[in-house]
C-alpha cells in the first residue's frame, strides 16, 4: 500500500501537484490557503521547480500563463479575492488554450468577506467567471485524499482539453487535517505539439486569443464550443446510499461530506435519504441528477451559500421534479444533526414514508 | 466507535500537539481520523482550539458544536468549551490553571488534572499537554495510552527524538493518574 | 511655565484618549507599532480639528480593523487599491481631508501601480505607508520589503536576491515622480525618532490641507509575532537591520526646495 500521512488540505494539493509533475508555482499569499505557497516555497526547490510569491494575483496567473504556454506544469492558487483578480488571466488561458491548474480554496464574501467556508463562488467558477464565452472544468473534492487525488487529475485533464482546470474547495477543505494515501502518479505525460520552446527545426508555433480576420473568431469559439461539449464525459459524482433513496440530496465539497453523515443518522431513522456529489461541477452531473429526480419524484439541494448550484439542479431535472434547498450563508458550518433535521422537515414536507 | 473532542487553551500550551498526537496515533491504529484547526485571524489573542473526531467511519463533518469530549487548559476555554459537552459526554480540566468554579458543564463526568504538577513530576514542567493526552486517553478509552506512546515517533518532528521517553513518561503518568482515580 | 508644570500638562496629553479615537482596545499583537502609529495619526487629527472633515481609506492587512479605533468616516479599499479609492473620495470631496492607512503587502506589493500613479497624478490625499517587512495579517509571509535572507513563511530559506530580489525602497523610489510632492521615511522606535516621526506627519497633512499635493509617509514599523521576537528585540531589529536598509530622513519636499 502507498505511504498514508496525515496532513491537510491545502498540503494534500501540494504533494498531489509535485506528485504530478508540477513544476512551476506561482502564488499570492491569502487566508485560507496559505499552506499552498507556504509549502511550496519550502518544496519546490527540492524538485529543482520555481516557487515565485508574484506581487498579485493577477501577477501570478499570468506567470502561470507564461510558463504553462512553453509546456510546463504549472499551478496558482488562491482565495475568493484573489481569484475574482484572476478572471481575465484564465479568460486568457481559455481562449489561447493554455493549460494550468487553478486552487481557488474559497472563502467568504461578497467583497473582503471573511475567512469562514462558504460556497458563494460556485456561479464564477461554473459560468466561466471572466469575460467571453468559455468554460473552466472545475473539479470540488470533499476530503483531503480527493485534493491529492483530483490535484493530480486536474493536471490530465488541463493537458488533455488545453485548457485552465480549477479545484473549488473552501476553507474547510483546506485546513482539515486527514490521512492521505500517497499513491504513486504514473501516467505518462504527452509532449505538447503547440508548446513555445524555439522555432529550431520547425515552424514557429503562436499562443494568442486576438482573431481578427474575417470569420476566423467565430470559428474560433465553435471549436471552443464543441470542445466543452467534449469534455460532458469528465463528468464525476458521488452517489451516497442514492439508489434505494426516496429523497435524494444533492451537495457538493465541504457540505457534500457532512451530508454523508447526516444521510447515515437518517437511514438509522428508517428514513430512505441518499445523496449525489458532483465531483465536477462543471461540467454538472445533469444525467445523473435528472435521473434520481425521475426516480424519486423530488431533490433536495444543500449549499454553503443563498442558492447558487440548485439552479443547475432544476436546470437539469427541467421543471419534472420539485427542488426543495437549503442554504446556509457563512459564518457558521451545519453540523450533521442540523443538516439531517433539515431533510427531515423536507421528508414530511412531502409526505414521504 | 466515534468520539470526538476540542482541545483548546493558551498559545504556547501545546494543544495543537495534542491534537495531532492523538490523530497521528489514530491514523496508527487504523481508525478514520478528521483534525481541524483554528486558523487565521481567529489565532489572535492568543487563544488555540483544534478539533479531531476519531471514528471507525469516515468522518463527515470535521467540526463539532457539542463535543463528546472538550480538554480545556485555560479558563476562558474552560468557560467557552465545557458548557458545550454532551450531557453523556466528559471534560477533561486543567486543575493546575482552572478553578472547577468556572467549569459549568451539563455532564457530571469532569475530570480534574493537575497537569502542571505532574509534569514536573516526571521532570519537565512543560509537558501538561502530554499528561493530558494520557489522561485523555485513560478516561475516553479513544484508544489505548501504549497506541499513542507507539505513535510518538511519527507525531513528532525528527528534531525532538531524543524527547521521546520523557514524553512517554509524561502520557503513561496522565494515564495512571486516572486510572487511580 | 514651571519644568514641573510643563511635566503635568504633558502628563494629561498623553494620557487622553484623541476624540477622533473610539474607545475600542487595539487587536493589535504586543508590541506592535500599528497602535502607536494610529496614535499619532488621531493625535493630529484632533489638533488640526480634523474630526469631521476627514475620510479614512482602510486597507487590507493588519490594520483594516482601523475603522474600529477611529472616530471618523472611514472606507475599505480591496487589497492595494486604497490610493484609487482615496482619489475617488478626494475629488469628489476636496474639502475633507483624505488619508489612506497601508502595509507593505498592500502599498508594494499588489498596489504598486494605484500607488504609483496617485503619486504622479499629485492626488492631494496623505498616505501613511507602514513598513514592517513582511505580510503580517495572513501570517509573515515574504513581503516586497523583506530584508535580504530574513526567513519568512515563505522565505524559508531566507530571502534570496537571485529569485526574490532586493527590498523595494518605496519613499526613493516615489520620490523620483515629479507628481510626489512629500515623500519622508521615519519610525517610532524611540522618542526621538517619533518625534521626527509626527512633524513629518504634520507637514504631509499640510500639504493636504494647503493644496500643496500628494504627501507619503513611511513608517517602519514592527511585526514581533511574525517576527517571532519579543516586542524589544523587535524594536532593535528596527534600530539596527530596518534603518539600515531604509535609511530615515525626507526624501522629497517641493515647497522646501523651492
Ligand atoms: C486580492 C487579495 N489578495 C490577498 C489578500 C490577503 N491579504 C490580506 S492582508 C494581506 C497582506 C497584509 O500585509 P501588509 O499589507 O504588509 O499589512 P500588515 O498586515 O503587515 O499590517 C494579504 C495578502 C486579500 N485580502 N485580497
Ligand atoms: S501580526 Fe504583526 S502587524 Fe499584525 S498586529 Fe501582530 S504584530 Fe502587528
Amino acid at each position: 500500500m502507498a505511504k498514508r500521512v496525515l496532513v491537510k488540505g491545502n498540503e494534500a494539493i501540494c504533494m498531489g501537484a509535485l506528485a504530478a509533475g508540477c513544476k512551476f508555482y506561482f502564488g499570492y499569499p491569502i487566508t485560507p490557503q496559505n499552506d499552498i505557497p507556504e509549502y511550496m516555497s519550502a518544496h519546490m526547490p527540492e524538485v529543482g521547480g520555481t516557487f515565485i510569491q508574484a506581487e498579485s494575483e493577477v501577477a501570478s496567473i499570468n506567470m502561470l500563463l507564461g510558463a504553462a504556454a512553453t509546456g510546463a506544469r504549472a499551478m496558482t492558487s488562491s482565495s475568493s479575492p484573489g481569484i475574482s483578480l484572476k478572471q481575465e488571466g484564465i479568460s486568457y488561458l481559455c481562449g489561447s488554450e493554455v493549460p494550468g491548474v487553478v486552487v481557488n480554496m474559497s472563502r467568504s464574501g461578497p467583497g473582503l468577506g471573511g475567512i469562514h467556508p462558504s460556497q458563494g463562488d460556485y456561479f464564477q467558477s461554473t459560468r466561466g467567471g471572466g469575460h467571453g464565452d468559455y468554460r473552466v472544468l472545475v473539479l470540488a473534492p470533499s476530503t483531503a485524499q480527493e485534493n491529492y487525488d483530483l490535484t493530480m487529475l486536474a493536471f490530465d485533464l488541463a493537458d488533455k482539453y488545453r485548457n485552465p482546470v480549477m479545484i473549488l474547495g473552501d476553507a474547510l477543505i483546506g485546513n482539515i487535517k486527514e490521512p492521505v494515501e500517497l499513491k504513486p502518479y504514473r501516467r505518462k505525460i504527452k509532449p505538447k505539439d503547440w508548446a513555445l520552446t524555439g522555432a529550431h527545426r520547425r515552424p514557429r508555433r503562436i499562443v494568442k486569443s486576438l482573431f481578427l480576420a474575417d470569420g476566423e473568431l467565430t470559428d474560433h469559439n465553435w471549436r471552443l464550443y464543441k470542445k466543452y461539449q467534449r469534455m460532458a464525459k469528465e463528468t464525476r459524482f458521488e452517489n451516497y446510499r442514492a439508489d434505494d433513496a426516496k429523497l435524494v440530496l444533492v451537495a457538493f465539497g465541504s457540505v457534500g461530506r457532512i451530508l454523508k453523515t447526516s444521510v447515515d443518522m437518517l437511514r438509522e431513522k428508517g428514513l430512505a435519504v441518499g445523496l449525489l456529489r458532483p465531483i465536477t461541477v462543471y461540467p454538472f452531473p445533469h444525467q445523473a441528477v435528472q435521473e434520481a429526480a425521475e426516480r424519486t419524484g423530488h431533490l433536495m439541494v444543500v449549499e454553503l451559500n443563498t442558492g447558487q448550484m440548485v439552479e443547475d439542479v432544476r436546470l437539469a431535472v427541467e421543471g419534472r421534479a420539485p427542488v426543495d434547498f437549503y442554504g446556509r450563508p457563512p459564518g457558521s458550518i451545519p453540523t450533521p444533526n442540523e443538516l439531517a433535521k433539515e431533510v427531515a422537515k423536507v421528508w414530511r414536507k412531502r409526505g414521504l414514508q | 466507535m466515534y468520539f470526538d473532542v476540542i482541545f483548546a487553551g493558551f498559545g504556547g500550551q501545546g494543544v495543537m500537539l495534542m491534537g495531532n498526537m492523538l490523530s497521528v496515533a489514530g491514523m496508527h491504529a487504523g481508525k478514520q481520523i478528521t483534525y481541524m484547526p483554528v486558523y487565521g485571524v481567529e489565532m489572535r489573542g492568543g487563544t488555540a482550539n483544534c478539533t479531531v473526531v476519531v471514528s471507525d467511519r469516515p468522518v463527515g463533518s470535521p467540526v463539532v458544536h457539542e463535543p463528546v469530549c472538550a480538554v480545556v487548559m485555560n479558563r476562558p476555554s474552560a468557560e467557552k468549551f465545557a458548557p458545550r459537552v454532551l450531557k453523556k459526554g466528559m471534560v477533561l480540566v486543567n486543575a493546575s490553571l482552572v478553578d472547577p468554579k468556572y467549569v459549568k458543564a451539563r455532564t457530571k463526568k469532569v475530570i480534574y488534572v493537575p497537569c502542571l504538577e505532574l509534569a514536573t513530576e516526571v521532570g519537565n514542567p512543560r509537558l501538561g499537554n502530554m499528561i493530558m493526552l494520557g489522561a485523555l486517553c485513560q478516561a475516553s478509552g479513544v484508544l489505548d495510552v501504549e497506541q499513542v506512546v507507539k505513535a510518538l515517533p511519527k507525531a513528532l518532528d525528527q528534531r525532538y527524538h531524543k524527547m521521546i521517553p520523557i514524553n512517554t513518561e509524561a502520557l503513561r503518568r496522565g494515564g495512571r493518574f486516572v486510572a487511580e482515580l | 511655565m514651571s519644568p514641573q508644570k510643563k511635566t503635568t500638562v504633558k502628563m494629561k496629553k498623553v494620557f487622553d484618549r484623541p476624540k477622533s479615537m473610539t474607545k475600542k482596545p487595539y487587536h493589535y499583537c504586543p508590541g506592535c507599532h500599528h497602535g502607536v502609529i494610529h496614535r499619532m495619526l488621531a493625535e493630529q487629527i484632533d489638533a488640526y480639528g480634523l474630526k469631521g472633515k476627514t475620510i479614512g481609506v482602510a486597507s487590507v492587512g493588519c490594520s483594516v480593523l482601523l475603522y474600529d479605533y477611529f472616530d471618523t468616516d472611514v472606507v475599505e479599499a480591496p487589497h492595494g487599491r486604497a490610493p484609487a479609492v482615496a482619489t475617488g473620495a478626494k475629488r469628489a470631496q476636496p474639502e475633507n481631508f483624505v488619508f489612506t492607512y497601508q502595509g507593505d503587502g498592500d502599498l508594494a506589493a499588489i498596489g504598486t501601480a494605484e500607488i504609483i500613479h496617485a503619486a504622479n497624478r499629485g492626488e492631494k490625499i496623505t498616505v501613511i505607508f507602514v513598513n514592517n517587512a513582511v505580510f503580517g495579517m495572513t501570517g509573515g509571509q515574504m513581503a516586497p520589503t523583506t530584508l535580504v535572507g530574513q526567513v519568512t513563511t515563505t522565505s524559508p530559506q531566507g530571502r534570496q536576491v537571485a529569485t526574490a530580489g532586493p527590498p523595494i525602497r518605496v519613499a526613493e523610489m516615489l520620490a523620483t515622480l515629479d507628481g510626489a510632492a512629500y515623500v519622508a521615511r521615519v519610525a517610532v522606535n524611540n522618542i526621538k525618532n517619533y518625534k521626527v516621526a509626527e512633524k513629518a506627519l504634520k507637514r504631509a497633512i499640510d500639504f493636504q490641507l494647503d493644496g500643496v499635493g500628494f504627501a507619503f509617509v513611511e513608517f517602519l514599523s514592527s511585526c514581533p509575532t511574525n517576527w517571532k521576537m519579543t516586542p524589544q528585540e523587535a524594536n532593535a531589529r528596527v534600530a539596527n537591520e530596518m534603518i539600515a536598509q531604509f535609511p530615515l530622513g525626507v526624501y522629497k519636499d517641493i515647497l522646501a526646495a523651492a
